[in-house]
């Protein structure tokens, strides 16, 4: 499409951060695992994954480098809580492992079938990003999917933690679809389907292989909304502080 | 419980001493992993990794052992699958690396070759 009129450049903006600071933080929280595993070979897996994340938020910051905004490092490690679009869900602590997983899993999800419904996207820069990150989201979800069918089955321990570490994510989850405020921008412009589309893909996704392993979806659940709005939790900026100690030290350092 | 300078560490409260040795069955049963570059070539043996089964095997294989350059395909076969030799009968390899005129490296055929080039050259 001939890229844009400017309410098109602000919904892509707005749909860009989102996307960048949920892979950036979701991201960075995993890899608070690195080293503390449950195994050699799940830790290094988790912790690669945790890595793809950062490269695809890398890519998603200097897409809005090109639309005008501050290159990939300083918009990444210079902002308060305040300035970041990502949702709750990425922010909460890692808890144990189930929660972690059970975070993978429904996140993974929902990332997956918003690049899928980016591939089409008018936005053309943005959908060679979809298509080329396939293949490391589709493993994302082949790991999420495996573990949480393996665990859901598992004995009565597994079960239950599997259940508790849903009905805790459930509401944070919900949260990943909050409304911008440009959804129409983006479906009338052919950038974006918008997060109801992609919601109720999601929820059909992640019901039947939660329903099929025996896992009971939470009802009547209010969204964790606020995120999108820059509104957070207090665990985002201990996060921050603690993600860019090393940038701060020195800003202008090469490396 | 265990201090550390990694902020990470005293997060996640850990109370045993992580030097204990691990007891018995507190590993997953290994998996064989044979990993192929391009389609229509043979899998190689690359290594092990711990799973509970054969899925997670895979999942576990892609990031071990397929994580740099070019694969095709990975196979994951059960260690307890695996039919060896006994190294108390490997004395039946032992007059193998005598056995030159099996190897087709040391047959004398540079002469031959030499001699064809030799021919060709002055047909030029």
């Amino acid at each position: 499409m001939d890229f844009f009129n400017e309410a098109h450049v602000e919904a892509a903006k707005d749909l860009l951060y989102k996307m960048a600071d949920d892979q950036l933080i979701i991201g960075h929280r995993n890899s608070e695992w690195t080293g503390l595993g449950p195994i050699l070979e799940e830790d290094i897996a988790f912790s690669s994954m945790a890595q793809d994340k950062l490269g695809q938020s890398e890519h998603l910051y200097n897409l809005l480098h090109e639309l005008g905004e501050a290159d990939a490092d300083t918009v990444a490690f210079t902002r308060n809580a305040n300035q970041f679009h990502s949702c709750h869900f990425v922010e909460y602590p890692i808890g144990e492992y189930d929660f972690s997983l059970m975070r993978h899993f429904l996140f993974d999800m929902a990332e997956a079938i918003r690049f899928e419904m980016l591939v089409n996207s008018s936005y053309e820069n943005l959908a060679m990003i979809a298509r080329k990150f396939k293949g490391e989201i589709k493993y994302h979800t082949m790991h999420a999917n495996t573990w949480v069918k393996q665990l859901a089955q598992g004995n009565e321990e597994s079960k239950a933690r599997m259940q508790s570490a849903l009905n805790e994510c459930w509401p944070l989850a919900l949260g990943i679809f909050e409304p911008g405020k440009h959804e129409d921008v983006l479906k009338e412009a052919g950038i974006f389907e918008g997060e109801e589309a992609l919601q109720a893909q999601w929820l059909q996704e992640v019901t039947k292989l939660l329903t099929d392993c025996g896992l009971v979806i939470p009802e009547n659940v209010t969204p964790s909304y606020g995120g999108r709005k820059c509104e957070h939790t207090d665990h985002l900026q201990p996060l921050l502080d603690e993600m860019t100690e090393v940038y701060a030290i020195d800003p202008s350092a090469d490396w | 419980m265990i201090k550390s300078l990694d902020p990470r560490i005293d997060r996640a409260k850990i109370n045993h001493d992580p030097i204990d040795p691990l007891k018995e069955l507190d590993q997953f049963p290994t998996f064989e992993v044979f990993h192929q570059t391009k389609r229509g070539q043979q899998h190689v043996h690359v290594g092990i990794v711990h799973a509970p089964n054969a899925d997670m095997a895979l999942l576990y294989a892609k990031e071990q052992y397929a994580r740099r350059g070019e694969t095709s395909n990975l196979w994951v076969v059960p260690s307890s699958e695996v039919t060896a030799t006994h190294y108390f009968d490997d004395d039946i390899f032992e007059t193998t690396p005598e056995k030159i005129h099996r190897d087709p490296a040391t047959y004398k055929v540079m002469d031959r070759i030499k001699a064809y080039k030799e021919r060709n050259k002055t047909k030029v």
